[in-house]
């Protein structure tokens, strides 16, 4: 009960921690000072406070987008353990749910801006679509050999099975599945290489522009949906990659907040030292992860 | 060979008695003639007249004989178009017929250039819809019709904090097919202004035409007001406005370079070039008290001296500078994936660069070999020269290895001026400028060429003053670069050009 409880409360709290540590890291490797490691809290406090304006040609789609993506979001953080402590919830099958969950919440928020009727908003779900495609069969595969390693269809058993016994004997195929996870990670959280949060052209953008138009609690919702994304799928990375544990709960607890903050400055230091892709580019990339992906399962299955 | 048209050198002044008036079929058959040897239109403009309009068109040879040449006709009603036979004069036509209502027959896509009011009376082409006069891009855009193929309008309101400017791609899927921008946003009546000049507004209005090139813009307007009136600045004089005009053009290339970086997502040289800009911005301070030089020049020389303590602490910053700003750009070319975004990405072919009169930076990136320090020396650089550089690729990593370059060559000149600054004074009395005159000043500002013509009346006042910054050549060049590229590839290309809006729309 008391582990089911931290789980809630971190996955309420912690997502927007990781967008700050990014954007810290981000500023040092930049020279900056960078703003402070609080400022998506506040960013998403003040969106909340703020009015909402809506488009008149949009319906009841545009405002369900967001509410869509947060509630698919935050069922996929109830399923999935985080660090050595199983989910609250979890049954046999819950990795088909997780993996939809997230689809759910796209398909909405493409909806979403499709019903915009506006021209950029098209043009990014259309890429949207065209790379979540690429990137769905890279996490099927991870579920596949993670079910092949542990012998179960649930989320809970199947990842906390992970351990460093594990990596001595499947290593090559876990390698594998971290080298395509990581990119399947950044693509989905529309990280750079593939997207980049912060730019402010339109033309360029994936995610970003299609929630141009969603305007201030919508925006703040938004906001927050995309970080516990990022923090719900950056706990599935980090069990496959950092497999502690210790067999305390509550140093357990400490570790998982530790590697997901690493997690965070990795990413921070990938956005650093890397450009984005061409647009054209990006589903060769997608394409090698599928391709990691599957050599993993092909390892664990012959 | 000068196909009979006066010729002259850079920062002339010349009796308009002296400026031969064609017969208009000769007058177009020799511009044809012209271009086809290899000239290029500089300044192709008309001053409204009784019956109709005078054109002027001013040329440049081609090759290092530094000869320019003028050549008028008088036309009532309509004039044939040369747009399609030589695609420089298009937007030149465009923006005759609305500032002089008269018509170029046959031009391929005759369109308001500002939607501005014309000079003289009388109802433009492009009839009024409502009484407040022509809407900034209100009117028909280029269409690609067929299955799958999509239009993008952007701006002119953008996410970012930049001018207006409106773009409309006709795409298929994530190419674009066509690119057509529309200006006019930003249309202030400038040439409409300085008629009547020169008054003690002249030179702010001249200091704002396009607020990043403050000096390069106030240099030729210095230059046709000291020929007009038969001044000489002195060399010191000469020297501080070449420091000056290299310091800007500094400040902007480092400026772009950044900005590149940050469009491809690359944070540090972002960043870093963000803060170096502002470095050099600040030693153009210390010569004026302004960032952007506003004030520095003035006719008859500068209005403030360098002294030894100033230079020295210029030269020590420029040192600093150097250092540093070969660290934030190198990481540019050592980074794959940067690089990788940078090439092949926006050609622009040395014939099409050619053909619409590409200048600056981004024609020099497209292998043409122009640069008006070179070509036509005005100032400091009758003395000393630059190097001009020019690119292969012709794509966005050219034009950002030409501006790498230009900012190496650009800190070298500075060191030697700096250095040796001749002694004496810095400024001279100016004299009134003298009645019926023609002068034209060319100076090489950080995005090109930019072109002034004076035309005096028999006062000693402006009757026309035409401007040309080097965005109006340049604009369609960008529109060209975009064909058949990936529509996420445009804010990169944009980039590389960097055009100024306000420089087109005056």
């Amino acid at each position: 009960m008391t582990n089911s409880i931290i789980h809630i409360f971190l996955a309420i709290l912690m997502p927007p921690l990781l967008i700050g540590v990014i954007g810290k890291t981000k500023a040092l490797f930049a020279g900056r000072t960078g703003a402070p490691f609080l400022q998506p809290y506040y960013d998403i406090i003040r969106l909340l406070h703020k009015g909402s304006v809506f488009s008149s040609t949009t319906t009841w789609i545009f405002r369900a987008g967001p509410i869509v993506a947060l509630a698919s979001t935050s069922i996929a953080a109830l399923l999935i353990p985080f660090g050595a402590h199983p989910s609250p919830i979890s049954f046999q099958g819950d990795m088909i749910l997780y993996a939809y969950l997230f689809a759910l919440g796209r398909f909405f928020t493409m909806a979403a801006a499709l019903d915009t009727g506006s021209s950029f908003e098209g043009m990014g779900s259309a890429r949207e679509a065209a790379y979540s495609c690429l990137a769905e069969p890279t996490l099927f595969f991870a579920l596949i050999t993670l079910s092949r390693l542990s012998g179960s269809y649930s989320l809970s058993p199947m990842l906390i099975n992970i351990s460093f016994g594990i990596w001595l004997n499947a290593g090559a195929a876990l390698l594998m599945l971290v080298g395509g996870m990581f990119i399947v990670l950044l693509a989905e959280n529309c990280r750079i290489p593939f997207d980049d949060p912060n730019t402010h052209l339109e033309l360029t953008m994936i995610h970003e522009v299609m929630v141009l138009d969603h305007s201030g609690p919508a925006l703040g919702i938004i906001h927050y949906a995309a970080s516990l994304k990022l923090f719900v799928l950056g706990a599935f990375f980090v069990h496959i990659a950092l497999p502690y544990a210790t067999g305390n709960p509550y140093l357990d607890w400490g570790l998982f907040i530790i590697s997901m903050l690493e997690l965070a400055v990795v990413i921070g230091v990938v956005e650093s030292v890397m450009a984005r892709l061409r647009l054209i580019r990006v589903p060769q990339l997608l394409v090698a992860a599928t391709i990691l992906a599957a050599f993993s399962t092909l390892l664990v299955i012959r | 060979m000068s196909y009979g048209m006066k010729t002259l050198y850079n920062g002339s002044a010349f009796l308009r008695s002296d400026i031969p008036v064609f017969g208009n079929a000769d007058f177009f058959q020799m511009l044809l003639d012209s271009i086809n040897a290899g000239w290029r239109a500089c300044s192709y403009f008309g001053v409204p007249s009784s019956k109709g309009a005078t054109l002027y068109c001013l040329m440049s040879a081609r090759g290092g004989s530094g000869t320019l040449g003028i050549a008028s006709t008088e036309v009532c009603g309509s004039f044939p178009s040369l747009a399609l036979r030589a695609p420089q004069f298009e937007m030149f036509e465009r923006e005759i017929a609305e500032q002089c209502l008269i018509r170029p027959d046959g031009h391929p896509w005759l369109k308001p250039v500002r939607y501005q009011k014309p000079l003289c009376e009388g109802d433009g082409f492009w009839s009024e819809t409502d009484g407040h006069g022509l809407i900034p891009g209100v009117t028909e855009f280029y269409k690609v019709d067929g299955d799958e193929v999509h239009e993008v309008a952007v701006g002119p309101v953008h996410a970012g904090i930049i001018e207006p400017g409106h773009f409309r791609f006709q795409c298929h899927g994530e190419e674009v097919f066509h690119l057509e921008i529309a200006h006019g946003f930003q249309h202030r009546g400038i040439e409409r202004t300085v008629a009547g000049s020169p008054n003690p507004r002249t030179i702010h209005i001249m200091e704002t035409i396009a607020g990043d090139t403050t000096i390069g813009h106030t240099q030729a307007y210095c230059i046709n007001v000291e020929s007009l009136a038969g001044v000489f600045a002195s060399p010191r004089a000469e020297t501080l406005r070449g420091v000056a005009l290299e310091l800007e053009r500094l400040a902007n290339h480092i400026g772009d370079l950044g900005a590149i970086s940050g469009d491809v997502g690359y944070l540090p040289t972002a960043s870093f070039c963000g803060r170096i800009r502002g470095d050099f911005l600040n030693m153009t301070a210390l010569l004026c008290g302004s960032r952007f030089g506003r004030g520095l020049l003035r006719p008859g020389g500068v209005s403030f001296d360098c002294d030894a303590a100033t230079a020295e602490e210029i030269l020590k910053r420029l040192q600093a500078g150097r250092v540093e700003i070969k660290q934030a750009v190198e990481l540019l070319w050592n980074s794959p994936s940067v690089m990788a975004r940078l090439e092949d990405v926006g050609t622009l072919s040395e014939a099409d660069a050619r053909e619409i009169g590409l200048v600056g930076p981004a024609a020099r990136a497209s292998r043409l070999n122009r640069d008006v320090r070179r070509d036509h020396p005005f100032g400091i650089f009758r003395m000393t020269q630059i190097p001009v550089i020019t690119g292969n690729s012709c794509d966005v990593y050219s034009r950002s290895m030409v501006r790498w370059l230009e900012i190496q060559r650009s800190l070298d000149f500075l060191d030697e001026q700096l250095r040796h600054l001749p002694r004496g004074a810095y400024r001279t009395e100016m004299k009134q400028i003298l009645p019926d005159r023609c002068a034209v000043a060319l100076t090489e500002g950080w995005r090109g060429e930019i072109c002034h013509v004076a035309l005096t009346d028999s006062e000693g006042k402006f009757e026309r003053y035409k401007i040309v910054d080097p965005s109006f050549h340049n604009w369609s060049g960008l529109a060209l670069a975009l064909r058949n590229q990936q529509i996420s590839d445009f804010p990169l290309c944009n980039k590389s050009f960097n055009l100024s809006y306000c420089g087109f729309d005056l």
